[in-house]
This record gives C-alpha cells, sequence and structure tokens, in this order.
C-alpha cells in the first residue's frame, strides 16, 4: 500500500513549482532596479497562482492527490511532497488570497523617487513571497521536520511584515508574536523528537500506516497540539494577536489574518485527523471544541468593545478562528464512514475558506477607510458611505459572510456546522455557534449602522484612493459571497487522498 | 558511562528533560523579552540533546548512532540561531525607540 501511495504521480512537479517559484521570485527581487520589485513580485505572484490552480485542477481531475518524491527517494529515507483533495483547496485559496493582496498593496510599498526608505518595499514584498512559499510547503509537505522548518519560515516571513511602520507598539507586538511562535515550534520540535525516538520516521504516510493506541504518540501529539494552538492564535493563547494584526499596515494584515494562521491550523488538522487512531482523540476533540467555543465567545465579546475598527476586525479573527475548532468534536463525532465524508469537514472547510477571503477583505477595506478619514475609530464613521460606498459595499458584503447570513460563505459554513452539531445530538456547539452569529452581528452593525448614516457635517475625502484597490478588495468580498452558492452538502473533493482510518 | 545507575542515553535524556523544563518556565513566567529569548534557547537546547538521546538508543546495525536525528538537529540549530537573531534584532530596536523617548514609556 505504502508504495501505491508513495510513487510521483503526473503532475507531481506542479509541487516543486508551488515551493520554488517564489523563492525564485525573492532572488528576483534582489538583481532588478528597485522600481522594477514590484512588477517581478507581482509576476511570479500570478504565476504561482496558475500553479496552486492547476493543481487544484490535476487534483480533481485525477481524484487522486498528487505526489513528487524528491530526488526520486522514497520515505522514509527521502522527502515526499503531497497534495490531497483538502490541500489542494488551501493552495488555490492562498494564491487566489496573495494575488488579489499585491493588487491592493501596488503603490503603497511602491517606489517612491524622493523618498529616501528604500527598504520598506524590499521587506513587504520579499515577506509577502516568503509567506507563499512556506505556505505552499506547508499544505504539501508530508515530513513532520520539513513542515516544521516550513512553519520557522512562515513564522519569519510574518514577524517582520508586523513591525514595517518601525512604532514602538508595532515592534512590541511583533516580538510578542515571535515569543509565543517561537515557544510553539520548540514544543512541536519537541513533539518531532518524540515520535521519531517511538517510530524512526517522521512521514505522516507511513506513520498513519504504524499508529496504535500508543503514549508516545499521545504525548507527542499532546505536546505539539500546545504549540501550533500558540502559532494559530486559539483562545485562551490568542493574546498576540490583536495587537500583531491590527498594527501591521493593511494589505500585511490582510495575509496574516486570512492565511498565515491558517498555516499551523492546518498542521492540527492533519496531526489529529491522520496520526491518532480513531476513538482515542474524543476527549482531547472535545477539549479544542471547548477552547474554540471560548475563543468565540471571548473574541465576538472583545471585538463588540473595541473603538478602532482595525483592533475590532483583529478580534473577530479570534473569534472565527474558534469555529474552526468545533470541526473536531463534530467530525470526530460524526455518524458518516469517515471524518472526511462528514457535514462537519466540509463546513470546517468553508469556514476557513469564507473567513480567509472575508478577513482579507475586511482588513482591506480597513486600510481604505483609514486613508479616506485619517483614522480609523468608529464613532468617525458617519457618512463613509457618502465618501467611499465601494468600501462600505465591500465592508457590508464581508461583514455578511462573518455574521453568517445567507447568501454566503460564511452561512454555509455555520448552517453545515449547526446541521452536524444538531444531527449529532451536540446541541451545545449549536448554542455557541448561533450565539456567536449574534454577536457576530452585533460588531458588524457596530460598523456598518454609522456609516450609512448621514454626517452630520459634510466630511471630506482626505486622501483620493485608486479604484483598482478599491475593486481589489470588493472582488475578495465577493469570492466569500460566491463561496455560499455552493452546494450545502460534503464535498467529494475534500475526502480526496485523506488517509482512511483503519480501526486497529 | 560509569556513572550507574544511568547508562549515558538516559542521563542526557533526564538533562534534556530538565532543559526543556527551565526553558518552558522562563519563557511562561519571565516578563523581559531578553529573559524569554534566553529561555527559549535553553528550551532548543534541551530539545536538541533529545534528538542526540534518540539517535543514541534508535542506532542498530552496528552504527554508533542514527544520523537521521544528527542532521534534524543541525537543522534545527539554524532555525534557533536565525530566530535568535530576528529576535535580538527586534530587542535592539524597541531599546532604541525607549531610549530615544526618555525612557517614559518604559515597560
Amino acid at each position: 500500500m505504502t508504495a501505491a501511495l508513495m510513487a510521483t504521480t503526473p503532475g507531481g512537479l506542479l509541487l516543486v513549482l508551488a515551493v520554488v517559484v517564489p523563492v525564485i521570485g525573492i532572488l528576483a527581487l534582489w538583481l532588478v532596479r528597485s522600481r522594477d520589485i514590484e512588477r517581478v513580485a507581482i509576476a511570479t505572484l500570478t504565476v504561482n497562482l496558475a500553479i496552486s490552480l492547476a493543481t487544484l485542477q490535476a487534483v480533481r481531475a485525477s481524484d487522486a492527490p498528487l505526489v513528487y518524491l524528491v530526488g526520486g527517494w522514497l520515505p522514509p529515507l527521502g522527502l515526499a511532497l503531497r497534495v490531497d483533495g483538502i490541500a489542494a483547496v488551501m493552495t488555490a485559496m492562498t494564491g487566489a488570497i496573495v494575488a488579489v493582496t499585491a493588487l491592493y498593496a501596488r503603490g503603497q510599498f511602491g517606489f517612491d523617487p524622493q523618498g529616501p526608505e528604500q527598504r520598506r518595499p524590499m521587506v513587504f514584498w520579499t515577506m509577502l513571497l516568503a509567506i507563499t512559499g512556506a505556505l505552499n510547503l506547508i499544505f504539501a509537505g508530508e515530513d513532520l521536520f520539513n513542515l516544521y522548518v516550513a512553519l520557522e519560515l512562515l513564522t519569519f516571513a510574518a514577524v517582520p511584515l508586523v513591525s514595517l511602520d518601525r512604532s514602538r507598539d508595532t515592534l512590541a507586538a511583533a516580538l510578542r508574536y515571535l515569543v509565543f511562535a517561537l515557544a510553539g515550534s520548540v514544543l512541536y520540535l519537541l513533539g518531532v523528537a518524540v515520535i521519531y525516538g517511538a517510530y524512526g520516521t517522521l512521514d505522516l504516510v507511513v506513520l498513519s500506516e504504524m499508529r496504535g493506541a500508543d503514549g508516545a504518540l499521545l504525548l507527542a501529539i499532546g505536546l505539539m497540539t500546545p504549540g501550533l494552538i500558540a502559532k494559530t492564535a486559539l483562545f485562551p493563547l490568542h493574546l498576540w494577536l490583536p495587537p500583531a494584526h491590527a498594527g501591521a499596515p493593511a494589505a500585511a494584515s490582510a495575509i496574516l489574518s486570512a492565511l498565515v494562521v491558517k498555516g499551523s491550523f492546518f498542521l492540527i488538522l492533519r496531526l489529529w485527523f491522520d496520526l491518532l487512531p480513531p476513538g482515542l482523540g474524543t476527549i482531547g476533540a472535545n477539549g479544542l471544541g471547548v477552547l474554540g467555543a471560548g475563543a468565540v465567545i471571548v473574541g465576538s465579546v472583545l471585538a463588540l468593545r473595541q473603538a478602532r475598527l482595525k483592533l475590532l476586525v483583529a478580534y473577530s479573527t479570534v473569534a472565527q478562528i474558534g469555529y474552526l475548532f468545533l470541526v473536531f468534536p463534530l467530525a470526530t463525532g460524526s455518524e458518516a464512514a469517515s471524518p472526511f465524508a462528514s457535514l462537519a469537514w466540509t463546513g470546517g472547510v468553508l469556514q476557513l475558506l469564507a473567513h480567509a477571503f472575508a478577513k482579507a477583505a475586511m482588513f482591506m477595506a480597513a486600510g481604505l477607510v483609514y486613508e479616506a478619514i485619517g483614522n480609523d475609530r468608529i464613532d468617525g464613521f458617519r457618512g463613509l458611505g457618502r465618501l467611499a460606498p465601494v468600501t462600505v459595499l465591500t465592508m457590508t458584503l464581508a461583514g455578511l459572510s462573518l455574521m453568517g447570513l445567507p447568501p454566503s460563505g460564511g452561512f454555509s459554513a455555520k448552517w453545515l456546522m449547526l446541521s452536524a452539531a444538531l444531527g449529532e445530538g451536540a446541541w451545545w456547539w449549536a448554542v455557541v455557534i448561533l450565539a456567536g452569529g449574534l454577536l457576530a452581528a452585533g460588531y458588524v452593525f457596530r460598523i456598518l449602522v454609522p456609516a450609512f448614516s448621514a454626517p452630520d457635517t459634510p466630511a471630506e475625502r482626505q486622501h483620493p484612493v485608486a479604484l483598482t484597490r478599491e475593486l481589489a478588495a470588493l472582488s475578495l468580498a465577493v469570492i466569500a459571497i460566491l463561496i455560499g452558492f455552493l452546494p450545502l452538502s460534503p464535498w467529494p473533493l475534500l475526502a480526496i487522498g485523506r488517509l482512511i482510518q483503519v480501526s486497529p | 558511562m560509569s556513572l550507574a545507575p544511568f547508562d549515558a542515553a538516559t542521563l542526557y535524556g533526564l538533562l534534556g528533560a530538565v532543559l526543556v523544563g527551565i526553558g518552558l518556565y522562563g519563557i511562561v513566567l519571565h516578563e523581559s523579552f531578553m529573559r524569554r529569548l534566553l529561555a527559549f534557547n535553553l528550551l532548543g537546547g534541551g530539545v536538541f540533546i533529545l534528538f542526540g538521546v534518540v539517535a543514541r538508543r534508535g542506532a542498530g546495525a552496528g552504527f554508533p548512532g542514527d544520523p537521521v536525528p544528527q542532521a534534524l538537529v543541525i537543522t534545527g540549530v539554524v532555525v534557533a540561531f536565525c530566530a535568535t537573531a530576528l529576535a535580538i534584532t527586534l530587542i535592539e530596536r524597541l531599546a532604541a525607540k525607549d531610549e530615544a523617548s526618555d525612557g517614559d514609556h518604559k515597560s
């Protein structure tokens, strides 16, 4: 069985390209004149988007995962890259969001002939490409240590984005983020050591075939999960997220909030569903669900109390990450043949997609609001609808998805999770999902009501904004809505290539 | 090797575990970023020693040690070095800001 799973498939080269192209792009940035940096970066990200869509198409067409054996060496000696259905969806999502963010960021960090500061654009575009490459490696990686390196690359690329404006507050936020992330990755590495000591291999496919009710595996996952939770900013380890995500420039916040936290979440998903034997993870899965529920409630309540838009959006990320963790109890508790065919599995992935698109749009809109009125205090939003109609439309559509009103991706995700919870008789998760939706409606309307009301004094736009940037943000919000038109049932695509759980 | 009742691998394993414990304590409970960074390095050192123990215990076929964990440790050391360099840069920048503002923002 290992041999069948482990051979380079046609199209496997796409996985190598997905990792290598962003790195080539980074190297190319150093070779071109500084006014061409943007163009090279955007071209690279366009190629990356094409590669990720081709990967998705190849997985769909062949109904099997893509595999590439690096150097032709079979695991456990060699490293394999492997993209299954869910990983292909994640890769495509990353490609799309990064490419649109690049269009939005055009000019913001652009070449300025008068400005003495030439490093910011270089830092931003380098880190954006590095994040793309690291995420692609996380989605395609198959070897636990390889994944560790990818996680660290992701952290090292994300931290400098937080402190791009070099103010004292953002430097402190970046440092706090770095400390949480480093502690998290060392715990993950400790788990890797335990697994290698017990099994002598780090390849996920090989490991999943030899798994059993083993103390070493439980210990390893018990160490790795808190580490990854710290990186994902699940309540109660979310403290670093709001200052870091709110302090970064809007384009960077969009990437950090929409994509970077999903990288470590994806690893938790793989560890729990690929490695843990069925039945063993129930208690732990419920524990993760409780933390997720805490995140939904606490994050939403804190979001309601923020006076600044970017902080509100950042706390909303804390809450929306909470929903993702409800997948663990709901998918393991389902009656479906495998957790990957369950409603909750598809619901969780939809939540991940919808949140990524809606949150990226929301942060971009927050940046545009800041440029339009010179600050992002919510009590100064009166009349915003006239000043920046496209931006307010973006916030409205993204807000619909965050609240979970139909038709939107957020609605589909929450509907599937609700059906899963009620189908399993686990009404308490349903209560959390509904309460979270109500609270989200509260904080979204806190933004929208003043934005749509008439101003006391006719305000003036501080700063002209290019229409392309407004449309970039709008396009992401529209995608978040369009996800809601996908069929409300488990997608076969997301079960492709998952390692089937065999009862011991 | 003569430290009965421990063999070398167990002794190093325990030492690694102690370092991990001290590091975790420091990284969770200290306020200052510098101390937390040092604690992170202790924690990392402990994990690397554990990899060494794994290499020693997992060695079969007459080898004195399993080479794979050693390769992992070398990569891990490089990553930890980069992390430390990045953190030091940020700490320095932060300290420079605090000095520039005459210490009225001391944390």
